[in-house]
């Protein structure tokens, strides 16, 4: 029942890294760009929710709805005014800059909230549990998180195959240039697509505030669970991104039942496995 | 002689350092079908790319409508009114055929065409609207490729070589359509390998001969020993 309470505990994680992953992969699908700053703003919604509930005397769940448009606004202004002009031939531009904007991030946050760590609370729904069976319980934080997860993956594949938007988000995936052609705006359909990853990421970091303690060192971490999640799920396949961070949650969980020391290099092992057999995921794209 | 739709001036267009157009003018009216003709390498995509805004130009080089238009994103250019049939039909390959069509109405210009309509003109797609657009054969998604440029609702539609790679008798049937076009107010301009194709489609005929205007008549009153010559520049 160890077991099970383990693996349980590392699917209901893997939600978590879902999140993280969703609005990488996102970008990386629409735009072709590789947002190394991606985990520092996960960071960075967390200490704009913490603010908010500091100042506006709301919870970690309530700040989202502050912070989910905050990020996307954020995201917007990114894309159009820096990122945008970027993006090329070259892979590499956008690689630099977005290195650069995940310093300036992880200084500026330590100027305005030090390097303490910090934490949202939300009350008593942190150790509120349903138990399922003897020596086995599911947390309702992780387990809401989870489910916001699943919905936030489904809302986002609803969006992407059933709306316009969607729509200009995968024309212009295939041939940049011909969405020219269909009136489609490039900078403006990107500046889109990187709001929908923040506000994603301001999710994500409301999630993980609440769960553990952070810091602004705690980016980069971020970035290659959600990294890995993506590679794991296979590129440009949403739901396959949730397989991966499930996948990497799990594989997290059971390392550090074996050996608290083991949690991250488990994470790392099923990774490197995977990548190794399937190099391209476990689910890719199908219409490629 | 009709309202001028679209005026180009002394166009002249550039790859990085290699000059492809010198000092191109040429006119097309409201109604018109106007055919562009050339060896390859004349110039003849280049002309359409800068028209439709995929390459650089002046401001006052190409005036639509009575506005300049020369150097404007293709995304306006659209909005405008002026849409392109790129070569090779480049539709998007992840999207259906329906998605394909969906995608060019979504410039938000309102007309005559819609979805029904473009099904009406080529019925061909109606039955595959659900198929991605990939899997279709060369003339049906040349058609969508049509349908794409017309659903933005054009004042001008641009076709650049329609036919290529295509069997005669799709291009045949693809060609037949092109009066149901004109008919709803869309003027047309097209680039075409085949001269009598592009002759027996088109009012007026544009020859360009490595980058110029080596020829312009009406495309009943131009011989064939006229074009040859413009052709090769014999």
């Amino acid at each position: 029942m160890d077991w099970l309470n383990s693996i349980v505990q590392g699917v209901l994680v893997g939600g978590l890294y879902a999140l993280f992953a969703a609005g990488l992969s996102l970008i990386f699908g629409v735009m072709r760009l590789v947002n190394i700053a991606h985990g520092d703003l996960i960071v960075l919604a967390a200490y704009l929710a913490l603010a908010t509930t500091q100042t506006l005397g709301v919870g970690p769940l309530g700040s989202l709805l502050v912070i989910v448009p905050l990020m996307a606004l954020i995201g917007y202004t990114l894309q159009r005014f820096v990122l945008n002009r970027t993006l090329g031939e070259d892979l590499l531009p956008p690689l630099l800059v977005t290195f650069g904007l995940s310093v300036i991030l992880q200084n500026g946050l330590l100027q305005v909230f030090t390097a303490d760590s910090r934490k949202l609370q939300a009350g008593l729904i942190e150790t509120a549990s349903i138990p399922i069976a003897e020596g086995l319980s599911l947390g309702v934080l992780p387990l809401l998180q989870f489910i916001v997860a699943v919905a936030v993956i489904a809302g986002l594949q609803a969006l992407f195959y059933n709306t316009p938007m969607g729509r200009a988000f995968r024309a212009t995936s295939d041939d940049p240039s011909t969405a020219q052609l269909v009136g489609l705006d490039n900078r403006h359909v990107f500046g889109l697509a990187m709001a929908l990853s923040l506000a994603v990421t301001a999710v994500a970091g409301v999630f993980l505030g609440v769960r553990a303690n952070f810091d602004p060192s705690i980016g980069p971490a971020r970035l290659i669970f959600g990294f890995e999640a993506v590679i794991i799920g296979g590129l440009g396949n949403l739901w396959g991104t949730l397989a991966g961070g499930i996948i990497l949650g799990v594989a997290q969980a059971v390392g550090a039942k074996l050996d608290p020391g083991w949690q991250l290099l488990a994470g790392h092992l099923a990774f490197l496995f995977i990548l190794a057999i399937r190099p391209q995921g476990l689910f890719p794209r199908v219409q490629d | 002689m009709s309202e001028t739709l679209l005026s180009v001036k002394n166009l002249e267009a550039f790859y990085g350092d290699f000059q492809a157009l010198f000092g191109v003018s040429l006119e097309i009216g409201a109604g018109e079908v106007v055919a562009i003709v050339g060896a390859n390498g004349a110039g003849k995509s280049t002309l359409f790319k800068t028209i439709a805004g995929q390459i650089p130009s002046r401001r006052d080089a190409v005036t639509f409508a009575g506005e300049p238009i020369g150097g404007l994103r293709a995304h306006d250019i659209v909005r405008r009114g002026v849409a392109l049939v790129p070569e090779g039909r480049r539709l998007f390959r992840s999207l259906s055929v329906q998605e394909n069509l969906q995608i060019g109405g979504q410039a938000g210009r309102k007309g005559a065409w819609t979805l029904e309509r473009v099904y009406g003109l080529f019925p061909a797609l109606r039955e595959r609207r659900a198929q991605p657009a990939a899997e279709l054969s060369g003339g049906q998604q040349q058609m969508v490729a049509i349908g794409r440029a017309l659903m933005s609702n054009p004042k001008l539609l641009l076709c650049d070589e329609i036919s290529l790679g295509l069997a005669p008798i799709i291009v045949r049937d693809i060609y037949a359509r092109l009066p149901m076009i004109v008919a709803e107010g869309t003027s047309l301009a097209i680039v075409e390998q085949d001269i009598v194709q592009a002759l027996a489609a088109s009012t007026k005929v544009y020859c360009l001969q490595e980058g110029r205007v080596a020829l312009a008549g009406a495309s009943q009153s131009v011989t064939r020993e006229k074009i040859a010559a413009a052709y090769f520049g014999v």
